[in-house]
Order: structure tokens, then C-alpha cells, then sequence
């Protein structure tokens, strides 16, 4: 079983230290991503869960520096293998992009180029970052489809994106992303888009290439299943924080956070029967991100919410494990009921 | 590709019957009698009637329009009222100078439209983005006979600048380059400021689309980005605006050519229709016609050959 | 015993394919092949399955949003094929849909009141007096305060519009709503308060739901029945319990076991089925049992034979499915093929 505590071990690949991205509308700043922390240890998986506006996408695009206008890295550092990447300049980055750590997106059936051959799109990585020949590069092309597992490569390496279905556009995307062995590989919701059986056949393809390759990876998605089953750490995002960080194990047998917990009960499981009752919720929505709460971004939906909650932003903790929390009732602080267990809304 | 030029050549052939048919048409629409017309004001009933015969315009309308296609298919386009001779023959000729300068024209608004609109899209809200619209604004809205002759004004005319004449280039005729810039200039800025429009738009759309972030996460240099990722993409729409360009373009030359007194075809429509020599323009239409076509065709291959999603058989 | 509501017998959904010169037909997509089930009143019947399985289609065919091309479908005892454009419009008031994009079926131009005046006018079962009320009682129903009604709908968010939608179906006092991938577009913790929403207005307005999904968890704790789709036919259907402990059909087998588990350790670790390759165009399907090419199991006689609906000693009451091995594999007699 991996503990959190592994981390301390050994530097990690990327460490992201209060990271801040904002996107910058006429009339305000929105903080998209507001001074997230987590580490991703060699080898391993961190998983980056949240529903749609915690940041988690923003963070991943953070990471490599593609953020667009209107949208800005404010502070905080990216310490990739101790590096500060927002210290380097745009060649350096370019250098790091698709060689060093890479990213597969989404949307399989919009993220490859509808005028080019999927061979002249991997060959493109080899001739960037090996300086290898245009034959040499549409060789190794048809090597990395046959990796990913895609039948008939030699004829495959000269078809368009639109004459491949999704599940094979994502593993011409991974074999993309692979191409140059890459150390770091950010995966934005590989399988979302996809069909169970498909999404299946992906996720053991890169759990099986990352056996084989030994990279790290950022698996960024909203589906609890995916992470349980393919993350050894977790960072559950809420409004552009990282409101816990735990091992996999942990996560899901000890819940800490009320924003967690919630997500847990609120999944309806097509692996247990709960019967004929009411799925437990959370109740309301995301604030909007030109009404922040002052306090605890979650205060306002929390069951457990007291007056501190309301009036002031609780750190990230880190507990004896090595996991991480931001939550007041794990403090001296806490006002509330000094009894209260999180995971009793489980059964409410 | 090659089923696909073929059958693309086929399917024109209806739209060139539906040419001239209305060419044909023209003829028998013109208020009074052609035979009339075609004898001349001062004919006389019996010269009249042996016009009208040698012309074939005692047939039914059928034999009259196969004598017409047929006419067509071998070059015999029929004569000129004004001095009887052969309508291919005064027409050959004049070909050449409207299509160069249709095609110079052309080449003129692809290059500059196509560079200021991805110039305008990458720097979009930028003062480049603002000063391109503005002049694309104003080139549309230019009338191009009133182009043609503040050009005139300032670059064959010319003043002095500094003890520099600025009159450069000619005003009139066709052949060497000095003739040949200003008519090309004049003729070609709307249809520069219409692609400059079309390729900033679409450019923005592709950029932000999710295949150009793929290529900037493989570290892709930001110029390669936008000239081989973004541009292809965004120049699927803009091949076809430029082949619907290319009618108003020869539109456009029937005007130009009488400001630069070329000896082109336009001209030669306009003097044809003051004169009422109308084999001349029923002819020159029919020209037209086919050009417009023909452009057509070439912009349709060139289409299927940069949008791989479309399959060309 | 409860009646059938809605009787579902040989549905087919062909869309043509225009090709050649002519644009004559060439071709066609065989969406929906040959479906046929019941749905009682006052249950949840989920027809599951991954895209392209005719699930969508099949529910527009009911709905007679597009004709379909042949098949009978009676609700209520009257067959609705038979009826003209304009009775099927009337009838259109018993049968309500909801989309997965709420967004996209109602005009951004009205407010929330003016959507449900119109759909109130077209169907008329309210005097004009009292529609006011009727709106504001119809706010509360789906959880939106009345207060809310003069807003437009891009100022609500994903899961509130859901709601407008829910409140638009509602409005008719209809039998049947047709939930198309419903909550599939919104985020878990909204998923589940839409999902309570629904149930409780099942029970206080006894509604009959046919609830279109590809999510499994969803689709186990809303229905009572499921029928799993694959390609254009039903290849299994039965009571939830039934078909989610006791699957036999190979798909749905492969189906259940490729959903990743919200569980890290889980006590007993079902085998997992990888399906090779991807689903077959429905274009040109595969002859004999249309699963075949990815089937595990697959042997001669699945590629020459169809095998049809039926149940199976090892099977609950009502419980079908469309495969020629099924007692042989629970029963460890045949095996995988390879």
C-alpha cells in the first residue's frame, strides 16, 4: 500500500507551490486557480479531482505555461525535477512541452489536426525535439501506434484524424504524447468523451505504458471511479483549492473532507444497491467566481459549517500521514461541535 | 482525386447548357426585331428579310438554338454588327489582358488579404488589428472606378515630392509592368479587404480550437503554430470566397478597363453595347460565363484538396 | 397488476444514406433493429448502452420526433403511428421529453414564465387565469423559487436549467417523460439533487419514466427495469436487480465490469472483460448475433444465426437475453474462444 509519507522519500518529479492563475474579464478577476499546492512523486499517479469550475484543468494547463490570454499565471512555482518552470524562458519551455512532460486532452475527436495525416502529427514531436529526418520520424511514428495498440499501423500512420474513431484518435493522442519518453504525463480527462468499454481499453493501455515507461502522471478527471482505479494520490480541488490531499486508499476508506465525503455519497454506484432512498447531496451549487465566500470556499454548502467556517479561509494541514487537509474542524480552532464526524452524513 | 476532377467537369456541363440558353435567350428578349437591328437602321424590307434568313431566324427556335451551339462547339460565334467581321476574331485578342488582369488581381488580394488577416487575428485588439480592419473597411467601401482614378492622380500624374515626380507608373494601356500595376491595384483592394475580413475570422475560430493547444503542448514554435497548424484550417472557408470574388472581379474589369483604357474584353462589352453589337455581347457574356466556371472548378479541387474531411469521390 | 402504459413491438429506425451523382438512397443506418418491450405504469424502465446503440433513437421513434420506419407503438391502448400529425400533437401532452442539453431545447430569448406559459397555451389545460399560480406551484415543484419565474434561462446554472426543463415536461401533467441522458451533463453533487427531484416526482405525480442512459450507476439506483441496447437491438433485458447481480449476456457483462470502480479496494475484485476493437458500423452490421466481433465467446454459429430474446432457468422471472451460450458460460462450459 503507498502512504502519503512516500513522498518525503524522494523528490518529487513536480511540485506545484501555491500556484495562482487568474482570468482577467473587464470588470473583475476571476482566481481560477488560487494558491494550489501538491506534489507528484516519481513514477506514480496523482489524480486531480473536482466538478466542472474547482480549477482542476486551469492547474493542468498551468503546469506546462499554455494558459492564453486573457488568462495569467499570477504567482507561485512549478518545480519540475527542482526547476522552477516559471523561471524559463518560452524556447526553454518549448523544449520541455511534448519531450519532457506532455498532455493528452479531452476531446479526442477535436484535438488532432483535421489537415494532417496522424503520422505527420507524431512524426512533428521527433522532428521538434530529436531533430530526426522526416522518414526517420514517420518510422518511429508507426512504431509508437503499434504500442498503443492500434492494429494495422502502416496504414493507420497515413490516415486523417476523421477516419479514426474516438477510442483510437485518444491512443493516436497518447502515442503522440509518448513519443519522446516523456517524464511527466498530464492526462485532461482522457476518457470523458468516451464509451465504458473504450474508456476501459485506454486507461489499462496507459496503466500498462507507464509499467513499461516508468513516467509520472496527472490524471485530471471528475469521475471518483476513474481515480480509485487508476491514482495512487489524490488532490480534491474545490474553487480553484486543494481542499485534500491523501493516498488513493486513504481517500476513500477515511474521507476528511465534508466537500469529499459529499462527492462519495452523492455517486450513485452501479456496483451496490442502496435501495429505494434518496442519494445523499450537496446541497446548492458552485458559487458564481465573481462571488467568492470570504471564509471556506464551501462553507456555504457545508452541513458542518460553524462561525469560523464563514469568516476566515482555513489552511492546507498536513497530518501525521503525510495527507493534507483544509478544513477548520481538524484545529485548535475549530468553534463547532467538538464530537462531529464528517462521515456521518453518510447515513443522514 | 482524379474520378473527382472528372466528375466535377461533368457536372458543369448542365450549367453550361443553362449559359447558353440564356445567352441564346438574350438574343430573341431585345426589344424589336433582331433582323432589323442586325440590317442596320436604314435597311430596307428586303435586306431585312435576307438578314433574317441568313441568320437563320426563320426556324423554329429549336433548330435556331442547336445552329447556336453548334456554332459554339466550332468557334463560330457569328459576326460583329458594327464591321461584320468574324466575333471570335475581335474577341481572341482581347482575352488575354482580362484574364492577366484578372489573375494578377487576383494573386494581388490572396496575398495581401491572407497576410493582413492572420497578421490582424494573431494580434487581435492589438492598434495592427484595429489599422488593418480600418483599411479593410475602407478598400470595401471604395468605389473602384474612383480608386482607379485618385491612382491615376497621384501615381501617373504624379506631384513632387522633395524634387521627386511620384507619376511612376502609366495611365493607359496594357503590356509592360508600369501599365500594369495601377489597374491591378485598383481592381484587386476589395477583394483584398474581403479576404482580409474572412481570414482574421477564421483564424480566430481556429486558434481557438483544441488541435492548435495539441500542437503548442508539443513545444511547436508559436510561428508554426499559426502558419502550419492555424492557417490551413483557416483557409478551407477562405478559398471559396475567393472563387465568388472572381465573378465580381470580372465585373469589376469591365469598369477598370475603361479607366486605363485597356483593350480587354470589358472594354470591349461596354463600347459593344453603346454600339448595340450584340453578337459581340451575347458573346463576351458567354465568355464570362465560362470563365467564372472554369475559376470555379479550380477553387473546388482546391478546396477538396485542403479539407481532408471532405471525400472527394 | 399494473397495465401496460406504453407497448413498444418491432421498432425499426432506418435513416437513408444519399450518395452518387443522383443523391439516390444507397444506403442505410439501421439506428433502431427490430425492438420491442413494455414499460408499466408507474415504473422507471432505463434502456442502457453505449453510443450508437439506437438508445436515443429509439426514444425519439416513441416520441414520434422522427417517424420511425415501421414497428408499432401503443401507449395508453391507442396506437400512436396511426395518428395524424395534428392528433399526435394533442396526444404530445401525455408523452414529454427531457434532453441532456436543457440549454439547447428552450428558446434563451423567453423567460422561464413565458417557456411555461407557451407550453401551457399549446396544450391548453389551464385556464388562462389561473396559469400564474400554476407557474409559481410548478417553481417550487422542481426545487426553483417562484420568484425565480422572471428570469432568463442563461442566468441559471447547469442543473437549475435542468430543473426548468423537468418543470416544462411537468407543466402538462403528462404520463410518460422520456429522459434523455438527462443528468448526464451535470456534475455529480447536481446529479444526485436532480436525480432525488425526479424520484420524488415520480411518487407524487405517479409518472412512468423512460430513462435513457449510458451511466450505470445512475441507471441501478433510478430503474426497475433495464434493457440493455447494442447496436440497434435489445440484447438483454430485465428487473435491475436481475440483470445488474445476474447478468447473461456477454455485452452486458463486458459493460458492467468496464466501469471503474469509486473503490480503491474493493473486497472481491470481479474479473474484468476487455472488448476488443470498437463498435461496428451500424451502417452494415454484423450478420448472425451483431456482437459477435468483439465477443469473447463468439463461435461459428454466432456469425451465421441471430440469436433471440429468452430466458433461462438460471434467470429471474421476466429477465431475457439475445445470446446462443448463455447457460453454457454461467455454467463454465464454454469457455472463451483463443
Amino acid at each position: 500500500m503507498v502512504k502519503a509519507t512516500d513522498i518525503l522519500d524522494e523528490q518529487p518529479i513536480l511540485e506545484v507551490k501555491d500556484l495562482q492563475t487568474s482570468f482577467f474579464t473587464e470588470k473583475f478577476e476571476v482566481k481560477a486557480v488560487d494558491g494550489v499546492n501538491f506534489a507528484v512523486p516519481k513514477g506514480k499517479t496523482l489524480g486531480i479531482v473536482g466538478e466542472s469550475g474547482s480549477g482542476k484543468s486551469i492547474t493542468s494547463l498551468s503546469v506546462l505555461r499554455l494558459i492564453q490570454d486573457p488568462g495569467k499565471i499570477k504567482g507561485g512555482e512549478i518545480l519540475f525535477k527542482g526547476e522552477n518552470l516559471l523561471d524559463k524562458s518560452e524556447a526553454q519551455m518549448r523544449k520541455i512541452r511534448g519531450n519532457e512532460i506532455s498532455m493528452i486532452f479531452q476531446e479526442p475527436m477535436t484535438s488532432l489536426n483535421p489537415v494532417y495525416t496522424v503520422g505527420q502529427q507524431i512524426s512533428e514531436a521527433y522532428m521538434i525535439h530529436q531533430n530526426m529526418s522526416k522518414k526517420e520520424a514517420m518510422l518511429r511514428s508507426t512504431e509508437m501506434l503499434e504500442l498503443v495498440g492500434i492494429p494495422s499501423p502502416k496504414q493507420r500512420v497515413k490516415q486523417y484524424p476523421h477516419e479514426l474513431s474516438g477510442g483510437m484518435r485518444q491512443r493516436v493522442m497518447i502515442a503522440m504524447a509518448l513519443a519522446c519518453d516523456p517524464e511527466l504525463l498530464i492526462a485532461d480527462e482522457p476518457t470523458t468523451a468516451l464509451d465504458v468499454t473504450i474508456q476501459a481499453q485506454i486507461l489499462e493501455l496507459m496503466k500498462d505504458l507507464q509499467d513499461r515507461l516508468g513516467m509520472s502522471i496527472i490524471m485530471i478527471t471528475h469521475d471518483l471511479g476513474v481515480v480509485a482505479e487508476t491514482c495512487d494520490y489524490v488532490a480534491v480541488m474545490y474553487m480553484g483549492k486543494v481542499v485534500e490531499y491523501a493516498s488513493v486508499t486513504d481517500l476513500f476508506k477515511n474521507p476528511k473532507h465534508p466537500y469529499t465525503v459529499g462527492l462519495l455519497n452523492s455517486l450513485p454506484r452501479h456496483d451496490v444497491d442502496l435501495g429505494d432512498v434518496e442519494l445523499n447531496v450537496i446541497k446548492g451549487s458552485v458559487p458564481s467566481p465573481d462571488n467568492i465566500p470570504t471564509g471556506c470556499r464551501f462553507a456555504p454548502r457545508c452541513p458542518f459549517a460553524s462561525d469560523i467556517c464563514h469568516e476566515k479561509l482555513p489552511h492546507l494541514e498536513q497530518s501525521e500521514e503525510g495527507n493534507q487537509i483544509r478544513c477548520w474542524i481538524y484545529t485548535d480552532e475549530w468553534d463547532g461541535d467538538p464530537e462531529v464526524n464528517v462521515n456521518d452524513q453518510r447515513s443522514t | 482525386m482524379f474520378t473527382f476532377i472528372v466528375r466535377r467537369l461533368l457536372q458543369t456541363i448542365p450549367v453550361l447548357i443553362g449559359v447558353t440558353i440564356l445567352t441564346f435567350g438574350m438574343m430573341r428578349l431585345i426589344p424589336g426585331d433582331p433582323a432589323q437591328i442586325m440590317a442596320g437602321e436604314s435597311a430596307s424590307p428586303e435586306q431585312i428579310e435576307l438578314t433574317r434568313e441568313r441568320l437563320g431566324l426563320n426556324d423554329p427556335l429549336p433548330v435556331q438554338y442547336m445552329d447556336y451551339v453548334t456554332g459554339i462547339v466550332t468557334g463560330d460565334l457569328g459576326t460583329s454588327v458594327r464591321n461584320g467581321r468574324p466575333v471570335s476574331g475581335e474577341i481572341a485578342p482581347r482575352l488575354r489582358p482580362t484574364i492577366e488582369l484578372a489573375f494578377y488581381s487576383t494573386l494581388l488580394s490572396v496575398l495581401i488579404g491572407v497576410t493582413a488577416g492572420v497578421i490582424a487575428a494573431v494580434r487581435r485588439g492589438k492598434l495592427s488589428d484595429s489599422l488593418i480592419m480600418l483599411f479593410a473597411l475602407f478598400g470595401l467601401s471604395m468605389p473602384n472606378f474612383w480608386l482607379g482614378l485618385m491612382l491615376i492622380q497621384y501615381f501617373a500624374i504624379g506631384f513632387d515630392v522633395g524634387g521627386i515626380n511620384t507619376g511612376w507608373f502609366l495611365a493607359s494601356g496594357w503590356g509592360t509592368w508600369q501599365q500594369m500595376v495601377l489597374p491591378v491595384i485598383t481592381l484587386g483592394t476589395a477583394g483584398a479587404a474581403i479576404i482580409a475580413r474572412m481570414t482574421r475570422s477564421s483564424m480566430l475560430e481556429v486558434i481557438d480550437q483544441d488541435y492548435i493547444r495539441t500542437a503548442r503542448a508539443k513545444g511547436v514554435k508559436e510561428r508554426v503554430v499559426v502558419y502550419r497548424h492555424a492557417l490551413k484550417n483557416a483557409l478551407i472557408p477562405v478559398v471559396t470566397v475567393v472563387g465568388l470574388q472572381f465573378g465580381a472581379l470580372l465585373g469589376g474589369a469591365v469598369l477598370t478597363e475603361t479607366v486605363f483604357a485597356i483593350n480587354g474584353l470589358g472594354r470591349l462589352m461596354v463600347d459593344s453595347i453603346n454600339a448595340r453589337d450584340f453578337p459581340i455581347v451575347q458573346s463576351g457574356v458567354l465568355v464570362f460565363a465560362f470563365l467564372f466556371v472554369l475559376v470555379n472548378i479550380i477553387v473546388d479541387i482546391l478546396y477538396g484538396f485542403l479539407n481532408k474531411r471532405i471525400d472527394l469521390n | 397488476m399494473t397495465k401496460d402504459l406504453l407497448k413498444v413491438t418491432d421498432l425499426k429506425q432506418y435513416f437513408p444514406i444519399k450518395g452518387g451523382m443522383l443523391g439516390r438512397t444507397v444506403n442505410h443506418v439501421k439506428a433502431v433493429d427490430g425492438v420491442s418491450f413494455t414499460v408499466k405504469e408507474g415504473e422507471t424502465v432505463s434502456i442502457v448502452g453505449e453510443s450508437g446503440c439506437g438508445k436515443s433513437t429509439t426514444g425519439r421513434a416513441i416520441l414520434r420526433l422522427d417517424d420511425p420506419t415501421s414497428g408499432e407503438v401503443e401507449f395508453d391502448g391507442e396506437d400512436l403511428l396511426g395518428l395524424s400529425k395534428k392528433e399526435m400533437r394533442k396526444r404530445r401532452k401525455d408523452l414529454q421529453i427531457i434532453f441532456q442539453d436543457p440549454y439547447a431545447s428552450i428558446n434563451p430569448r423567453q423567460t422561464v414564465r413565458q417557456i411555461l406559459e407557451e407550453a401551457l397555451e399549446i396544450q391548453n389545460t389551464v385556464p388562462k387565469k389561473d396559469r400564474p399560480d400554476k407557474i409559481a406551484e410548478l417553481m417550487e415543484t422542481v426545487g426553483l423559487g417562484a420568484h425565480q419565474a422572471d428570469r432568463f434561462p442563461h442566468e441559471f446554472s447547469g442543473g437549475q436549467r435542468q430543473r426548468i426543463g423537468i418543470a416544462r415536461a411537468l407543466s402538462v401533467d403528462p404520463k410518460l417523460i422520456v429522459a434523455d441522458e438527462a443528468v448526464s451533463a451535470l456534475d455529480v453533487s447536481i446529479q444526485a439533487q436532480v436525480i432525488n427531484l425526479m424520484k420524488r416526482l415520480q411518487r407524487e405525480f405517479s409518472l412512468t419514466y423512460l430513462f435513457i442512459a449510458h451511466d450505470l450507476g445512475v441507471v441501478r439506483h433510478i430503474s426497475d427495469r433495464v434493457i440493455v441496447m447494442y447496436l440497434g437491438k435489445i440484447v438483454e433485458m430485465g428487473d435491475k436487480k436481475s440483470i445488474f447481480d445476474n447478468p447473461h449476456h456477454p455485452y452486458t457483462k463486458a459493460l458492467l465490469s468496464a466501469i471503474p470502480v469509486p473503490d480503491p479496494a474493493p473486497e472481491k475484485k470481479e474479473e474484468r472483460v476487455f472488448l476488443k476493437g470498437d463498435v461496428p458500423s451500424p451502417i452494415d452490421p454484423p450478420q448472425g448475433c451483431r456482437f459477435h466481433t468483439r465477443c469473447p465467446f463468439a463461435t461459428e454459429k454466432c456469425k451465421v444465426e441471430t440469436p433471440e430474446l429468452r430466458p433461462e432457468d438460471t434467470m429471474e422471472e421476466g429477465h431475457v437475453a439475445a445470446c446462443h451460450y448463455m447457460k453454457e458460460i454461467i455454467d463454465g462450459t464454454h469457455k472463451p474462444q483463443q
